[in-house]
Protein backbone atom coordinates (compact mmCIF):
# COMPACT_ATOMS: atom_id res chain seq x y z
CA UNK A 1 0.00 0.00 0.00
CA UNK A 2 2.68 2.18 0.96
CA UNK A 3 4.07 2.33 -3.33
CA UNK A 4 0.80 2.88 -3.85
CA UNK A 5 0.47 5.94 -1.87
CA UNK A 6 3.88 7.30 -2.86
CA UNK A 7 2.81 6.49 -6.43
CA UNK A 8 -0.83 8.38 -6.16
CA UNK A 9 0.45 11.34 -3.82
CA UNK A 10 3.41 12.14 -6.55
CA UNK A 11 0.44 12.18 -9.18
CA UNK A 12 -1.96 14.44 -7.00
CA UNK A 13 1.11 16.64 -6.27
CA UNK A 14 1.13 17.15 -10.22
CA UNK A 15 -2.25 18.17 -10.70
CA UNK A 16 -2.64 20.13 -7.37
CA UNK A 17 -0.04 22.93 -6.30
CA UNK A 18 -1.85 23.09 -2.57
CA UNK A 19 -0.07 19.71 -2.34
CA UNK A 20 2.23 20.07 0.44
CA UNK A 21 3.74 16.63 1.86
CA UNK A 22 5.42 16.50 5.24
CA UNK A 23 7.04 13.34 6.39
CA UNK A 24 8.32 12.91 9.93
CA UNK A 25 11.63 11.23 9.29
CA UNK A 26 10.45 8.08 7.60
CA UNK A 27 9.85 6.63 3.62
CA UNK A 28 13.57 6.61 3.21
CA UNK A 29 13.66 6.52 -0.88
CA UNK A 30 10.08 6.70 -0.82
CA UNK A 31 9.29 9.99 -2.12
CA UNK A 32 12.06 10.03 -3.83
CA UNK A 33 10.74 10.93 -7.40
CA UNK A 34 8.60 13.54 -5.37
CA UNK A 35 11.36 15.24 -3.61
CA UNK A 36 13.31 15.76 -7.21
CA UNK A 37 10.17 17.00 -8.85
CA UNK A 38 8.20 19.09 -6.03
CA UNK A 39 11.35 20.34 -3.62
CA UNK A 40 9.76 22.90 -2.37
CA UNK A 41 6.44 20.80 -1.45
CA UNK A 42 8.17 18.70 0.60
CA UNK A 43 9.38 18.40 4.34
CA UNK A 44 11.05 16.53 6.59
CA UNK A 45 9.55 17.60 9.93
CA UNK A 46 12.35 15.36 11.46
CA UNK A 47 11.25 12.86 14.41
CA UNK A 48 8.97 15.59 15.95
CA UNK A 49 5.20 14.79 14.61
CA UNK A 50 3.19 17.15 17.36
CA UNK A 51 5.54 19.84 15.49
CA UNK A 52 4.75 18.40 11.89
CA UNK A 53 0.92 18.60 12.83
CA UNK A 54 0.86 21.98 13.75
CA UNK A 55 3.18 23.08 10.99
CA UNK A 56 0.31 20.97 8.61
CA UNK A 57 -2.09 23.07 10.56
CA UNK A 58 -0.68 26.47 9.88
CA UNK A 59 0.16 25.55 5.91
CA UNK A 60 -4.14 24.96 5.60
CA UNK A 61 -4.48 28.25 7.46
CA UNK A 62 -2.50 29.77 4.43
CA UNK A 63 -5.19 27.51 2.11
CA UNK A 64 -2.72 24.75 0.70
CA UNK A 65 -3.44 21.30 1.13
CA UNK A 66 -0.76 19.59 3.42
CA UNK A 67 -0.39 15.66 3.84
CA UNK A 68 1.41 14.27 6.95
CA UNK A 69 2.70 10.92 6.75
CA UNK A 70 4.46 8.80 9.40
CA UNK A 71 3.96 5.23 11.37
CA UNK A 72 0.59 4.77 12.58
CA UNK A 73 0.40 5.30 16.01
CA UNK A 74 3.29 8.32 16.24
CA UNK A 75 0.84 10.11 13.82
CA UNK A 76 -2.20 9.26 15.70
CA UNK A 77 -1.75 9.09 19.02
CA UNK A 78 1.57 11.30 19.77
CA UNK A 79 -0.07 14.11 18.37
CA UNK A 80 -3.51 13.88 18.95
CA UNK A 81 -3.86 17.30 20.74
CA UNK A 82 -2.54 18.97 17.50
CA UNK A 83 -4.81 16.78 14.82
CA UNK A 84 -7.84 17.35 17.28
CA UNK A 85 -7.05 21.63 17.79
CA UNK A 86 -4.58 22.69 14.96
CA UNK A 87 -6.55 21.06 12.01
CA UNK A 88 -9.92 19.67 13.16
CA UNK A 89 -11.30 21.90 15.52
CA UNK A 90 -10.71 25.30 12.69
CA UNK A 91 -12.24 21.97 10.06
CA UNK A 92 -9.02 22.85 7.36
CA UNK A 93 -8.56 20.05 4.48
CA UNK A 94 -5.31 18.45 5.92
CA UNK A 95 -4.47 14.48 4.84
CA UNK A 96 -3.08 12.39 8.45
CA UNK A 97 -1.98 9.31 6.54
CA UNK A 98 -0.71 6.42 9.18
CA UNK A 99 1.83 3.53 7.52
CA UNK A 100 1.90 0.34 9.36
CA UNK A 101 -1.42 0.62 10.95
CA UNK A 102 -2.64 -2.52 12.88
CA UNK A 103 -0.56 -5.31 13.25
CA UNK A 104 1.56 -4.58 9.60
CA UNK A 105 4.78 -4.22 11.92
CA UNK A 106 3.87 -6.63 14.36
CA UNK A 107 7.31 -7.86 14.88
CA UNK A 108 8.85 -4.42 15.75
CA UNK A 109 6.53 -4.97 18.89
CA UNK A 110 3.83 -2.76 20.95
CA UNK A 111 5.26 0.40 20.52
CA UNK A 112 4.35 0.25 16.88
CA UNK A 113 1.31 -1.91 16.38
CA UNK A 114 -2.10 0.58 16.17
CA UNK A 115 -5.08 -0.70 17.86
CA UNK A 116 -6.54 2.57 18.86
CA UNK A 117 -6.12 5.22 15.41
CA UNK A 118 -9.63 4.15 14.23
CA UNK A 119 -11.02 5.07 17.88
CA UNK A 120 -9.41 8.09 18.38
CA UNK A 121 -9.66 9.59 14.81
CA UNK A 122 -13.60 8.70 14.57
CA UNK A 123 -13.92 10.96 17.73
CA UNK A 124 -12.97 14.09 16.62
CA UNK A 125 -15.06 15.99 15.03
CA UNK A 126 -15.14 17.26 11.58
CA UNK A 127 -12.66 14.33 10.72
CA UNK A 128 -13.22 11.54 7.77
CA UNK A 129 -11.79 7.72 8.81
CA UNK A 130 -10.82 6.25 5.68
CA UNK A 131 -9.28 2.34 5.61
CA UNK A 132 -8.10 1.34 1.61
CA UNK A 133 -8.41 -2.39 1.39
CA UNK A 134 -5.84 -2.95 -1.17
CA UNK A 135 -3.27 -1.04 -3.43
CA UNK A 136 -5.91 0.35 -5.85
CA UNK A 137 -8.26 1.88 -3.34
CA UNK A 138 -5.01 3.39 -1.83
CA UNK A 139 -4.90 5.11 -5.09
CA UNK A 140 -8.62 6.07 -5.33
CA UNK A 141 -8.80 7.03 -1.70
CA UNK A 142 -6.19 9.49 -1.95
CA UNK A 143 -7.61 11.07 -4.90
CA UNK A 144 -11.02 11.01 -3.01
CA UNK A 145 -9.71 12.75 0.23
CA UNK A 146 -7.59 15.73 -1.15
CA UNK A 147 -10.92 16.53 -2.29
CA UNK A 148 -12.57 16.78 1.07
CA UNK A 149 -12.64 20.47 2.44
CA UNK A 150 -12.25 18.81 5.68
CA UNK A 151 -9.91 16.58 7.37
CA UNK A 152 -9.60 13.03 6.56
CA UNK A 153 -7.33 9.98 8.44
CA UNK A 154 -5.71 7.52 5.99
CA UNK A 155 -5.20 4.38 7.31
CA UNK A 156 -2.36 2.54 5.30
CA UNK A 157 -1.03 -0.99 5.93
CA UNK A 158 2.18 -1.43 4.68
CA UNK A 159 3.64 -2.83 1.47
CA UNK A 160 3.19 -5.91 -0.79
CA UNK A 161 -0.21 -6.79 0.59
CA UNK A 162 -2.30 -8.43 -1.87
CA UNK A 163 -4.86 -7.27 -5.20
CA UNK A 164 -7.70 -7.77 -4.30
CA UNK A 165 -9.59 -5.50 -6.81
CA UNK A 166 -8.74 -6.87 -10.65
CA UNK A 167 -9.45 -3.47 -11.88
CA UNK A 168 -10.56 -0.03 -10.17
CA UNK A 169 -13.83 -0.23 -8.24
CA UNK A 170 -16.41 3.11 -7.78
CA UNK A 171 -14.81 4.41 -4.76
CA UNK A 172 -16.49 7.07 -2.81
CA UNK A 173 -15.61 8.34 0.40
CA UNK A 174 -18.43 7.32 2.79
CA UNK A 175 -19.51 4.59 0.93
CA UNK A 176 -18.80 0.79 1.25
CA UNK A 177 -17.61 -1.60 -2.05
CA UNK A 178 -20.07 -4.19 -2.47
CA UNK A 179 -17.42 -6.97 -3.96
CA UNK A 180 -20.07 -9.82 -3.77
CA UNK A 181 -23.88 -10.27 -3.34
CA UNK A 182 -24.73 -13.14 -1.40
CA UNK A 183 -27.48 -13.92 1.29
CA UNK A 184 -27.51 -14.69 4.88
CA UNK A 185 -24.23 -13.15 5.79
CA UNK A 186 -22.60 -9.90 5.43
CA UNK A 187 -18.79 -10.14 5.61
CA UNK A 188 -16.95 -6.54 5.96
CA UNK A 189 -13.44 -6.67 5.38
CA UNK A 190 -12.32 -2.86 7.15
CA UNK A 191 -8.58 -1.67 5.27
CA UNK A 192 -5.67 -4.27 5.50
CA UNK A 193 -7.92 -7.15 6.55
CA UNK A 194 -9.77 -6.74 3.10
CA UNK A 195 -7.83 -10.10 1.86
CA UNK A 196 -8.78 -12.37 5.34
CA UNK A 197 -12.20 -11.10 4.70
CA UNK A 198 -12.21 -12.33 0.84
CA UNK A 199 -10.40 -15.73 2.37
CA UNK A 200 -13.40 -15.99 5.04
CA UNK A 201 -16.48 -15.22 1.94
CA UNK A 202 -14.58 -17.81 -0.01
CA UNK A 203 -14.80 -20.50 2.99
CA UNK A 204 -18.56 -19.54 3.37
CA UNK A 205 -18.98 -20.07 -0.10
CA UNK A 206 -17.13 -23.30 -0.12
CA UNK A 207 -19.82 -24.67 2.60
CA UNK A 208 -22.81 -24.22 -0.02
CA UNK A 209 -23.23 -20.45 1.65
CA UNK A 210 -23.36 -17.29 -1.12
CA UNK A 211 -21.71 -14.78 1.23
CA UNK A 212 -22.06 -10.53 0.75
CA UNK A 213 -18.66 -9.31 0.85
CA UNK A 214 -17.89 -5.43 1.63
CA UNK A 215 -14.60 -3.62 1.30
CA UNK A 216 -15.74 -1.11 4.28
CA UNK A 217 -13.36 1.32 3.82
CA UNK A 218 -14.74 4.48 5.33
CA UNK A 219 -15.54 4.05 9.34
CA UNK A 220 -16.51 7.87 9.40
CA UNK A 221 -19.15 8.95 7.95
CA UNK A 222 -20.59 5.33 8.34
CA UNK A 223 -22.17 4.16 4.86
CA UNK A 224 -25.88 4.53 6.04
CA UNK A 225 -27.43 3.02 3.26
CA UNK A 226 -25.73 -0.02 3.04
CA UNK A 227 -25.79 -0.50 6.85
CA UNK A 228 -29.91 -0.46 6.60
CA UNK A 229 -29.86 -2.90 3.61
CA UNK A 230 -27.42 -5.11 5.63
CA UNK A 231 -29.14 -4.82 8.68
CA UNK A 232 -32.52 -5.54 6.83
CA UNK A 233 -31.63 -8.65 4.39
CA UNK A 234 -28.76 -9.94 6.76
CA UNK A 235 -28.46 -12.66 9.74
CA UNK A 236 -25.17 -11.97 10.53
CA UNK A 237 -22.72 -9.03 10.32
CA UNK A 238 -19.20 -10.07 10.42
CA UNK A 239 -17.13 -7.05 10.62
CA UNK A 240 -12.99 -7.92 10.49
CA UNK A 241 -10.19 -5.17 11.56
CA UNK A 242 -7.11 -5.22 12.35
CA UNK A 243 -7.80 -2.67 15.19
CA UNK A 244 -8.77 -3.11 18.76
CA UNK A 245 -12.47 -3.89 19.61
CA UNK A 246 -13.02 -0.95 21.59
CA UNK A 247 -13.74 1.70 19.42
CA UNK A 248 -12.98 0.63 16.05
CA UNK A 249 -15.11 -0.10 12.83
CA UNK A 250 -17.69 -2.78 14.57
CA UNK A 251 -18.01 -0.91 17.76
CA UNK A 252 -18.86 1.94 14.93
CA UNK A 253 -21.43 -0.13 13.61
CA UNK A 254 -23.03 -1.09 16.95
CA UNK A 255 -23.24 2.14 17.86
CA UNK A 256 -24.96 3.35 14.60
CA UNK A 257 -27.18 -0.10 15.11
CA UNK A 258 -28.06 0.94 18.59
CA UNK A 259 -28.87 4.38 17.41
CA UNK A 260 -31.55 3.23 15.24
CA UNK A 261 -33.14 0.23 17.49
CA UNK A 262 -32.28 -2.44 15.05
CA UNK A 263 -30.65 -5.59 16.61
CA UNK A 264 -26.80 -5.45 16.92
CA UNK A 265 -26.54 -8.53 18.13
CA UNK A 266 -26.49 -9.45 15.20
CA UNK A 267 -22.98 -8.07 14.31
CA UNK A 268 -19.63 -10.16 14.66
CA UNK A 269 -17.03 -8.57 15.57
CA UNK A 270 -13.22 -9.33 14.91
CA UNK A 271 -10.67 -7.39 15.63
CA UNK A 272 -7.65 -7.54 18.65
CA UNK A 273 -9.18 -7.81 22.51
CA UNK A 274 -8.14 -5.31 25.70
CA UNK A 275 -4.39 -6.43 25.83
CA UNK A 276 -1.23 -5.42 24.27
CA UNK A 277 0.44 -7.87 22.13
CA UNK A 278 3.46 -9.05 23.27
CA UNK A 279 5.84 -12.09 22.17
CA UNK A 280 7.78 -12.02 18.77
CA UNK A 281 5.77 -12.77 15.71
CA UNK A 282 5.07 -11.63 12.18
CA UNK A 283 1.70 -10.07 11.21
CA UNK A 284 0.18 -13.57 10.24
CA UNK A 285 1.66 -15.42 12.98
CA UNK A 286 0.19 -12.66 15.28
CA UNK A 287 -3.39 -12.77 13.50
CA UNK A 288 -2.84 -16.49 13.77
CA UNK A 289 -2.10 -15.81 17.45
CA UNK A 290 -5.44 -13.41 18.18
CA UNK A 291 -7.68 -15.32 16.02
CA UNK A 292 -7.85 -12.96 13.35
CA UNK A 293 -7.06 -15.47 10.03
CA UNK A 294 -9.58 -16.87 7.56
CA UNK A 295 -9.41 -20.09 9.43
CA UNK A 296 -10.49 -19.15 12.85
CA UNK A 297 -13.27 -16.25 11.58
CA UNK A 298 -14.81 -18.46 9.74
CA UNK A 299 -14.76 -21.21 12.60
CA UNK A 300 -16.17 -18.58 14.81
CA UNK A 301 -19.30 -17.99 11.96
CA UNK A 302 -19.76 -21.48 11.24
CA UNK A 303 -22.96 -21.62 13.67
CA UNK A 304 -24.27 -18.82 12.25
CA UNK A 305 -24.56 -20.57 8.63
CA UNK B 1 11.59 56.31 31.82
CA UNK B 2 8.51 54.76 33.24
CA UNK B 3 7.06 52.62 30.37
CA UNK B 4 4.42 54.78 27.96
CA UNK B 5 6.35 57.71 28.61
CA UNK B 6 7.78 59.03 25.05
CA UNK B 7 10.66 60.88 23.74
CA UNK B 8 8.58 61.39 20.72
CA UNK B 9 12.03 63.72 19.16
CA UNK B 10 13.85 60.12 20.14
CA UNK B 11 11.90 58.01 17.64
CA UNK B 12 11.97 59.60 13.79
CA UNK B 13 10.27 57.96 11.02
CA UNK B 14 7.52 57.04 13.42
CA UNK B 15 4.22 58.14 13.79
CA UNK B 16 3.38 60.09 16.82
CA UNK B 17 1.73 57.42 18.69
CA UNK B 18 0.64 58.10 22.36
CA UNK B 19 1.49 54.72 23.58
CA UNK B 20 0.53 55.21 27.36
CA UNK B 21 -2.98 56.54 26.93
CA UNK B 22 -3.62 53.47 24.20
CA UNK B 23 -2.26 51.06 26.92
CA UNK B 24 -3.61 51.79 30.00
CA UNK B 25 -7.36 51.97 28.24
CA UNK B 26 -6.71 48.53 27.11
CA UNK B 27 -5.53 47.53 30.62
CA UNK B 28 -8.77 49.03 31.72
CA UNK B 29 -10.55 46.73 29.32
CA UNK B 30 -8.69 44.00 30.29
CA UNK B 31 -9.27 44.33 33.96
CA UNK B 32 -13.30 45.48 33.77
CA UNK B 33 -13.68 42.16 31.44
CA UNK B 34 -11.57 39.81 33.51
CA UNK B 35 -14.50 41.25 36.34
CA UNK B 36 -17.28 40.90 33.98
CA UNK B 37 -17.08 37.61 32.71
CA UNK B 38 -15.83 36.41 36.36
CA UNK B 39 -12.67 35.19 34.00
CA UNK B 40 -9.27 34.33 34.93
CA UNK B 41 -5.74 34.54 33.66
CA UNK B 42 -6.13 38.72 34.24
CA UNK B 43 -2.26 39.36 35.73
CA UNK B 44 -0.89 36.70 32.22
CA UNK B 45 -3.04 39.73 30.05
CA UNK B 46 -1.41 42.65 31.45
CA UNK B 47 1.86 41.64 31.30
CA UNK B 48 1.26 41.33 26.87
CA UNK B 49 -0.60 43.65 26.60
CA UNK B 50 1.95 46.48 25.59
CA UNK B 51 3.15 43.98 22.90
CA UNK B 52 -0.52 43.12 21.30
CA UNK B 53 -0.85 46.82 21.12
CA UNK B 54 2.57 47.30 19.30
CA UNK B 55 2.23 44.60 17.05
CA UNK B 56 -1.54 45.58 16.14
CA UNK B 57 -1.26 49.65 16.10
CA UNK B 58 2.26 49.61 14.28
CA UNK B 59 3.77 46.68 12.89
CA UNK B 60 1.50 43.97 11.29
CA UNK B 61 0.37 44.82 7.69
CA UNK B 62 -3.29 44.37 7.89
CA UNK B 63 -6.26 46.63 6.33
CA UNK B 64 -8.48 48.26 8.56
CA UNK B 65 -11.88 47.53 7.00
CA UNK B 66 -10.63 43.79 6.12
CA UNK B 67 -9.53 41.84 9.30
CA UNK B 68 -10.21 38.60 6.67
CA UNK B 69 -7.57 40.27 4.05
CA UNK B 70 -5.61 37.23 2.38
CA UNK B 71 -2.30 38.64 2.85
CA UNK B 72 -2.34 40.44 6.58
CA UNK B 73 0.48 39.38 8.56
CA UNK B 74 -0.87 36.82 11.27
CA UNK B 75 -0.62 37.15 14.73
CA UNK B 76 -1.36 33.77 16.88
CA UNK B 77 -1.39 34.33 20.61
CA UNK B 78 0.16 31.03 21.70
CA UNK B 79 -0.84 31.89 25.20
CA UNK B 80 -4.41 31.53 24.71
CA UNK B 81 -4.99 32.30 28.54
CA UNK B 82 -4.38 36.51 27.75
CA UNK B 83 -7.65 36.48 25.37
CA UNK B 84 -9.00 38.88 27.05
CA UNK B 85 -5.85 41.02 26.19
CA UNK B 86 -6.16 40.03 22.17
CA UNK B 87 -9.83 40.97 22.48
CA UNK B 88 -9.42 44.52 23.61
CA UNK B 89 -7.18 45.10 21.11
CA UNK B 90 -9.18 43.42 18.11
CA UNK B 91 -11.74 46.04 19.37
CA UNK B 92 -9.72 48.75 19.75
CA UNK B 93 -8.83 47.60 15.56
CA UNK B 94 -12.33 47.54 15.30
CA UNK B 95 -11.89 43.81 14.21
CA UNK B 96 -13.96 42.96 16.78
CA UNK B 97 -16.92 45.00 17.73
CA UNK B 98 -17.76 46.86 21.08
CA UNK B 99 -21.12 44.80 21.31
CA UNK B 100 -19.16 41.52 21.02
CA UNK B 101 -16.83 42.90 23.54
CA UNK B 102 -19.02 43.10 25.66
CA UNK B 103 -20.47 39.76 25.36
CA UNK B 104 -16.98 37.71 26.78
CA UNK B 105 -18.24 35.99 28.85
CA UNK B 106 -21.45 35.60 28.64
CA UNK B 107 -23.44 32.51 27.14
CA UNK B 108 -23.28 31.71 23.99
CA UNK B 109 -20.51 34.13 23.47
CA UNK B 110 -17.80 33.46 20.70
CA UNK B 111 -15.41 35.18 23.15
CA UNK B 112 -14.51 32.52 25.24
CA UNK B 113 -11.53 32.35 28.31
CA UNK B 114 -9.22 31.09 25.03
CA UNK B 115 -9.52 32.05 21.52
CA UNK B 116 -11.51 30.25 18.99
CA UNK B 117 -10.76 30.17 15.46
CA UNK B 118 -14.55 30.48 14.17
CA UNK B 119 -14.24 34.13 15.80
CA UNK B 120 -12.61 36.57 12.34
CA UNK B 121 -9.61 37.92 14.06
CA UNK B 122 -8.59 34.43 15.54
CA UNK B 123 -6.05 32.61 13.28
CA UNK B 124 -5.72 29.07 15.81
CA UNK B 125 -7.06 27.53 18.56
CA UNK B 126 -5.13 28.55 21.70
CA UNK B 127 -4.95 27.68 25.09
CA UNK B 128 -3.39 24.19 25.20
CA UNK B 129 -0.13 25.51 25.03
CA UNK B 130 2.91 24.57 22.95
CA UNK B 131 0.33 24.53 19.84
CA UNK B 132 1.24 28.09 18.38
CA UNK B 133 4.87 28.11 16.94
CA UNK B 134 3.95 25.28 15.10
CA UNK B 135 1.19 26.76 13.14
CA UNK B 136 3.58 29.69 13.07
CA UNK B 137 6.00 27.46 11.41
CA UNK B 138 3.52 26.44 9.05
CA UNK B 139 2.14 30.21 8.07
CA UNK B 140 5.15 31.17 7.19
CA UNK B 141 6.12 28.35 5.30
CA UNK B 142 2.87 28.42 3.46
CA UNK B 143 3.49 32.15 2.59
CA UNK B 144 7.33 30.93 0.94
CA UNK B 145 6.09 28.20 -0.44
CA UNK B 146 2.75 30.68 -2.44
CA UNK B 147 5.38 33.51 -3.11
CA UNK B 148 3.02 35.73 -0.23
CA UNK B 149 4.58 38.18 1.43
CA UNK B 150 3.02 38.11 4.60
CA UNK B 151 4.33 36.08 7.79
CA UNK B 152 3.22 35.23 11.61
CA UNK B 153 4.30 36.79 14.70
CA UNK B 154 3.72 34.14 17.41
CA UNK B 155 3.19 35.32 21.59
CA UNK B 156 4.47 32.79 23.80
CA UNK B 157 4.68 33.02 27.62
CA UNK B 158 7.42 31.64 29.77
CA UNK B 159 5.53 28.46 31.34
CA UNK B 160 4.99 27.61 27.45
CA UNK B 161 8.55 26.79 27.03
CA UNK B 162 8.15 23.95 29.23
CA UNK B 163 5.80 22.30 26.06
CA UNK B 164 7.99 19.50 24.21
CA UNK B 165 6.25 21.08 21.04
CA UNK B 166 8.07 24.59 21.17
CA UNK B 167 11.06 23.41 20.75
CA UNK B 168 10.05 20.85 17.92
CA UNK B 169 8.85 24.13 16.04
CA UNK B 170 11.93 25.97 17.54
CA UNK B 171 13.83 23.11 15.31
CA UNK B 172 11.93 23.22 12.26
CA UNK B 173 12.17 26.94 12.04
CA UNK B 174 15.49 27.54 12.46
CA UNK B 175 16.30 24.94 10.00
CA UNK B 176 13.98 26.22 7.36
CA UNK B 177 14.82 29.72 7.77
CA UNK B 178 11.71 30.90 8.20
CA UNK B 179 12.49 34.72 8.31
CA UNK B 180 8.96 35.83 8.05
CA UNK B 181 8.56 34.31 11.60
CA UNK B 182 8.38 36.43 14.91
CA UNK B 183 8.12 34.77 17.73
CA UNK B 184 7.88 36.46 21.21
CA UNK B 185 8.07 35.40 24.79
CA UNK B 186 6.39 37.22 27.36
CA UNK B 187 9.19 36.17 29.97
CA UNK B 188 7.19 37.26 33.04
CA UNK B 189 9.20 34.55 34.93
CA UNK B 190 5.77 33.50 36.46
CA UNK B 191 3.97 30.23 35.41
CA UNK B 192 0.32 29.30 36.86
CA UNK B 193 1.46 28.08 40.33
CA UNK B 194 5.23 29.19 40.96
CA UNK B 195 8.09 31.17 39.24
CA UNK B 196 9.70 29.95 35.87
CA UNK B 197 12.38 29.37 37.26
CA UNK B 198 11.90 27.11 40.19
CA UNK B 199 9.16 24.65 38.26
CA UNK B 200 11.44 23.78 35.72
CA UNK B 201 14.68 26.02 35.56
CA UNK B 202 14.06 28.04 32.49
CA UNK B 203 16.97 30.27 32.58
CA UNK B 204 19.13 30.96 30.73
CA UNK B 205 16.26 31.52 28.20
CA UNK B 206 17.70 33.29 26.10
CA UNK B 207 20.53 31.35 25.21
CA UNK B 208 18.36 28.06 24.67
CA UNK B 209 16.68 30.28 21.91
CA UNK B 210 20.16 31.19 20.47
CA UNK B 211 21.25 27.40 20.88
CA UNK B 212 17.98 26.10 18.76
CA UNK B 213 19.46 28.47 15.76
CA UNK B 214 17.51 31.57 16.43
CA UNK B 215 18.22 35.41 16.32
CA UNK B 216 17.36 36.62 19.69
CA UNK B 217 17.34 39.64 21.01
CA UNK B 218 15.95 40.68 25.00
CA UNK B 219 13.64 43.85 25.44
CA UNK B 220 11.80 45.75 28.07
CA UNK B 221 8.47 43.92 26.94
CA UNK B 222 6.62 47.21 28.15
CA UNK B 223 8.70 49.64 26.44
CA UNK B 224 7.04 50.67 23.19
CA UNK B 225 9.15 52.07 21.62
CA UNK B 226 11.78 49.37 22.03
CA UNK B 227 9.61 47.02 20.69
CA UNK B 228 8.36 48.91 17.58
CA UNK B 229 12.08 48.62 16.64
CA UNK B 230 12.80 45.57 17.44
CA UNK B 231 9.70 43.96 16.17
CA UNK B 232 9.90 45.08 12.70
CA UNK B 233 13.01 43.86 11.92
CA UNK B 234 13.67 41.04 10.04
CA UNK B 235 16.81 38.65 9.43
CA UNK B 236 17.87 37.77 6.29
CA UNK B 237 19.06 34.08 7.41
CA UNK B 238 16.94 32.87 10.53
CA UNK B 239 13.46 33.35 12.06
CA UNK B 240 13.77 35.78 15.39
CA UNK B 241 12.68 35.92 18.96
CA UNK B 242 11.93 38.70 21.19
CA UNK B 243 12.92 37.73 25.17
CA UNK B 244 10.55 40.33 26.51
CA UNK B 245 10.85 41.01 29.86
CA UNK B 246 7.83 41.97 31.43
CA UNK B 247 6.03 42.29 35.15
CA UNK B 248 2.98 39.78 35.41
CA UNK B 249 -0.12 41.85 36.25
CA UNK B 250 1.42 45.25 35.04
CA UNK B 251 0.17 48.37 35.48
CA UNK B 252 -1.69 47.92 38.65
CA UNK B 253 0.40 48.46 41.44
CA UNK B 254 -1.70 45.65 43.51
CA UNK B 255 -1.35 43.30 40.84
CA UNK B 256 2.07 43.64 39.73
CA UNK B 257 4.33 40.64 40.16
CA UNK B 258 1.50 38.91 42.43
CA UNK B 259 0.92 35.26 41.18
CA UNK B 260 -2.33 35.50 43.03
CA UNK B 261 -3.96 37.23 40.12
CA UNK B 262 -2.79 34.42 37.94
CA UNK B 263 -6.59 33.38 39.24
CA UNK B 264 -8.31 35.94 40.86
CA UNK B 265 -10.97 38.32 39.97
CA UNK B 266 -10.95 41.64 40.61
CA UNK B 267 -13.72 42.98 42.85
CA UNK B 268 -15.83 46.17 41.59
CA UNK B 269 -13.77 48.17 43.86
CA UNK B 270 -10.36 46.66 42.67
CA UNK B 271 -12.07 47.69 39.46
CA UNK B 272 -12.39 51.10 40.40
CA UNK B 273 -9.08 51.33 42.10
CA UNK B 274 -7.24 50.23 38.85
CA UNK B 275 -9.04 52.51 36.60
CA UNK B 276 -7.42 55.76 39.14
CA UNK B 277 -4.30 53.93 39.01
CA UNK B 278 -4.41 53.76 35.40
CA UNK B 279 -5.44 57.60 35.35
CA UNK B 280 -9.27 57.07 34.42
CA UNK B 281 -12.12 58.12 35.59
Amino acid sequence: MRNAFARAVTSAAARRPEVVLLAGDIGNRLFDEYKERYPDRFYNCGVAEAGMTGIAGGLAATGLHPITYTITPFNTVRCLEQIRLDICYPNYPALIVGTGSGLSYAGLGATHHSMEDIGLMRMLPNMHVVCPGDAIEVEMALEAAIGVKGPVYLRLGKKGEPQVHLSPPVFEIGKGIVLRRGEKIAILGVGNMLPVAVEVADRVDNFGVKPTLISFHTIKPLDGDLLEDLFSNCQRIAVIEEHGLAGGAGSAILEWANERNLDASKVSRFGVKDAFLTGYGNQSEARRLLGLDGEAIFDALKGYL
Amino acid sequence: MLYGEVDEESRPGFERVNWQSIASELRAQVVELSHQAKAAHLASSLSCVDILAVLYESVMNLKEDDPGWSERDRFILSKGHAAAALYAVLARKNILTDVQLDSYGQEGSLLEEHPSPRLVGIEAATGSLGHGLAIGNGIALGARIQGRQFGAYVLLSDGECNEGATWEAALFASRHQLTNLCAIVDFNKWQATGRSQEVLAIDPLADKWRAFGWEVEEVDGHDHEQLEVKLRIRSDKVPRILVAHTVKGKGISFMEDDNNWHYRIPTSEEVHLARVELGLK
